[in-house]
């Protein structure tokens, strides 16, 4: 186990896959039956795990009596959900209209530059994942970027990494959002 | 009942039809690229567009309801423009080579192309992201020849209930197909090709084997032997002009005979074998159960369409044991050719090529099963598409209509009625009472005319309940016993049989099911394209095969009784469980 990543106070190791499918099965539970259970589902399951593997897929699948192909095409649908493991932070770059003309796209390039990977990636030590978004509602205050469930307003390219400094020792978003 | 106005004629339909449906009860057609006749209308194509009076725009007449005083107009400059730019926009993406798709004589999106005088290609760009899938031994999938029709999507999900194929992505990079860019060999796909039955275009097809058959007849050291399935004659003359329903088994064989086939022989032979080993099996079932107490699975499902094998296995693998452990026609067929047949005329079995004309695409996978090698060799080494053979017949230069009529060669070309059945939904059933019914009483058929009318017809699910009458001898323990039977044809309704057996809902001795709806004669390898009209037609055609036969009962066949006196001895004996039955896997679910 990575020593830098730190934990959250109440367990000391990191859940195991079928503790976290335990997890999965409770949300199932509450939504087994109810019509349109499966995107609920879905989010929820990302909560739990960070990301959709393929594990937790097929089990919702199997779970939800749902075609495997109609539980990937409604993941591949929607940008909000991920198949690829995410990191601690989700750092999301608003390229609405109105971030767009006021520089998201330079406030993009300096993340890309600062985190060393592209749109859709995770840094090596699994801190900053990053994506891009189409307006949080904050048009007023472009351009905007999200880490985690912060608004970050007027963002300059220079002083991302102030921002980024902040998330230095927060616990990991998977484990929040649980 | 709402009346409308469509291009100046007065109709009047039940409340809930469509303006397209409206319009088709007129006798004014609109083109279609996705719609299916009570299976989809979902609008996807835009192809279907009409004027109606007072609408702000064009509508799409599948999803438009009727309504009382409506006035529609199907012809106007407005209605061709805007059904010439869907199509434009269509071939704008559709990343296909008319010239040589093996769709190109029958593909929906060429022909209506035509139809709307489509002469030039106005729209250049992206194409749709191609990519070929041809992982299974059965079905090809060429990604950049769909147009997002969704046919196959709610075919695969909800007639067969397998969900094999959804839309992947989204917008311009919508995929059709398994999850994540699967091939279809990784996934729950039975291969039983009704994807590629309702694909309006090429994106979905069968694997070309011709050129095997072509080499095969070609290398003088082979034995190259032909079986034709029922299905085939009732449907085959589709290819050449024929009306469906229209039965060209004659020419067929005179066909095949010029294509240089050493013999032309019938899958109805194995059928009528199946009978004498299935009804058997389930005999010896029902007195396991009913006289010796045994924990007998029952009901007995039957096992002649690898598409329900593959469903079984993948979707209910509790239940394997329920399956009848008959092979089907098709293996029995080879395993019997290539040691039986092949013993008789002195040929080695790997000197013998067995090519099989089946209705079917999940054939072509059920032949490739390892297990099915019960002669020592491969039993059936390739498998054809009754497209294929009418593809082949046309590359032969064969002027398939003045062809004479020509009889099948003997012994494994001699068959009865009750084979010929097999290719009807509720065929195998009937076909079994039959056989059944006179061995347990030694008492004639008591159905008018041999048929068994409550298990006919294009019903999904089907039951009967026969009450035995004048049991004999070591049978007399089923006097008095009501014989429960159900039909289903289509996986979903198969499903749906299984669930009330389950839950204890239903009792049956007896279940066959039919991968394809209306079964064999609308199986995934038929002419396209077949409607319930043509599952109709098709079906009259067998009935009237089977009724022009002198013998109609499987245990009646001279030569199936011959290979029991000269070489398997009994049914369900020891030679025959080697070469005529099987076993079965099971698979993952998701």
């Amino acid at each position: 186990m990575n020593e830098d990543v730190k934990r959250c106070e109440c367990c000391a190791e990191e859940p195991t896959e079928e503790e976290l499918l335990e997890r999965l099965d409770a949300v199932i539970e509450d939504y087994r039956g109810k019509p349109g259970a499966l995107i609920p589902v879905l989010q929820l399951a990302q909560g739990i795990f960070g990301y959709l593997p393929e594990v937790a897929l097929k089990h919702i699948a199997r779970r939800l009596g749902k075609p495997y192909s109609e539980v990937a095409g409604v993941v591949g649908f929607y940008s909000f959900f991920t198949t690829v493991p995410r990191g601690e932070h989700l750092v999301r770059v608003c390229l609405g209209t109105a971030c767009y003309v006021r520089g998201g796209v330079q406030v993009l390039d300096a993340l890309k530059k600062e985190l060393d990977i592209d749109i859709g990636g995770t840094t090596d030590d699994r801190r900053f994942s990053l994506a891009i978004g189409r307006c949080f509602g904050a048009c007023g205050l472009a351009p905007v970027i999200m880490v985690d469930e912060d608004v970050h307003h007027r963002v300059k390219p220079k002083r991302v990494n102030e921002i980024l400094a902040q998330y230095a020792g927060e616990p990991a978003l998977a484990e929040r959002s649980a | 009942m709402p009346t409308l106005t469509i291009d100046d004629i007065k109709v009047e339909v039940p409340e809930g039809t469509s303006v397209l449906q409206a319009a088709r009860q007129a006798g004014v057609n609109i083109p279609t690229l996705c719609y299916l006749e009570d299976v989809q209308a979902i609008g996807a194509c835009r192809v279907c567009l009409v004027e109606v009076e007072g609408a702000r725009t064009l509508v799409a007449s599948c999803t438009q309801p009727a309504t009382e005083g409506m006035v529609v107009k199907t012809n106007t400059g407005k209605v061709r423009a805007g059904r010439r730019t869907v199509v434009e926009l269509l071939l704008s993406e559709h990343d296909g080579d008319c010239k040589v798709c093996p769709r190109s004589a029958d593909c929906e999106l060429r022909t209506l192309a035509e139809e709307l005088g489509i002469g030039e290609l106005t729209y250049t760009g992206e194409k749709t992201r191609r990519f070929v899938d041809d992982s299974t031994p059965a079905l090809v999938r060429d990604t950049g020849k769909c147009i997002s029709c969704r046919r196959c999507v709610t075919v695969c999900n909800e007639v067969q209930g397998v969900g094999a194929l959804f839309a992947q992505d989204r917008g311009f990079d919508t995929l059709i197909g398994p999850a994540f860019g699967s091939p279809l060999d990784d996934v729950v796909c039975v291969q039983c090709g009704q994807c590629a039955a309702v694909c309006p275009v090429g994106a979905i097809t069968e694997r070309n084997q011709i050129d095997e058959v072509w080499a095969a007849l070609e290398d003088p050291t082979k034995t190259v032997v032909v079986q034709t399935a029922p299905a085939i004659r009732a449907a085959l003359g589709e290819c050449f002009g024929y009306p469906p329903g229209t039965l060209v088994t004659g020419k067929m064989v005179a066909a095949l005979r010029r294509m240089g086939f050493d013999a032309v022989f019938d899958t109805d032979f194995a059928a009528d074998l199946t009978i004498m080993e299935e009804g058997t099996e389930l005999l010896e079932r029902l007195k396991r159960a009913l006289v010796d107490g045994e924990p007998v699975v029952l009901p007995q499902f039957s096992s002649c369409s690898p598409g329900w094998i593959n469903y079984m296995e993948h979707f209910n693998p509790d239940m394997l044991a329920n399956l009848s452990t008959c092979k089907s026609p098709q293996q029995m067929f080879g395993a019997i050719s290539k040691t039986y047949y092949a013993d008789k005329i002195g040929v080695r079995p790997e000197d013998m090529v067995v090519v099989s004309v089946m209705p079917c695409t999940a054939k072509k996978f059920e032949a490739a099963r390892p297990e099915m090698t019960a002669s020592g060799v491969r039993d059936v080494d390739i498998v054809l598409t009754t497209r294929e053979l009418g593809a082949m017949i046309t590359q032969a230069g064969i002027d398939f209509r003045a062809l004479p009529d020509e009889k099948m060669d003997a012994p494994l070309g001699i068959s009865t009625g009750a084979a010929d059945i097999f290719a009807n939904t509720g065929g195998v059933m009937e076909a079994a009472l039959r056989t059944v019914w006179e061995i347990v009483t030694e008492t004639p058929f008591p159905f008018p005319d041999l048929h068994v009318e409550p298990i006919e017809g294009l019903e999904g699910v089907k039951t009967a309940s026969i009450k035995v009458q004048g049991a004999r001898g070591e049978w007399s323990f089923l006097e008095g016993v009501d014989l429960k039977v159900a039909v289903a044809h289509g996986l979903g309704n198969a499903q749906k049989v299984i669930d009330q057996i389950r839950d204890g809902e239903a009792e049956y001795h007896f279940v066959e099911v039919m991968t394809c709806p209306g079964g064999c004669i609308g199986g995934g390898g038929q002419p396209r394209f077949t409607t319930d009209e043509v599952r109709k037609a098709r079906m009259q055609a067998i009935f009237k095969e089977d009724e022009g036969r002198e013998l109609r009962k499987s245990h009646e066949n001279p030569a199936v009784r011959a290979l029991y006196e000269e070489y398997l001895g009994a049914p369900c004996g020891e030679l025959s469980h080697d070469l005529l039955h099987t076993h079965y896997f099971e698979h993952e679910r998701v």
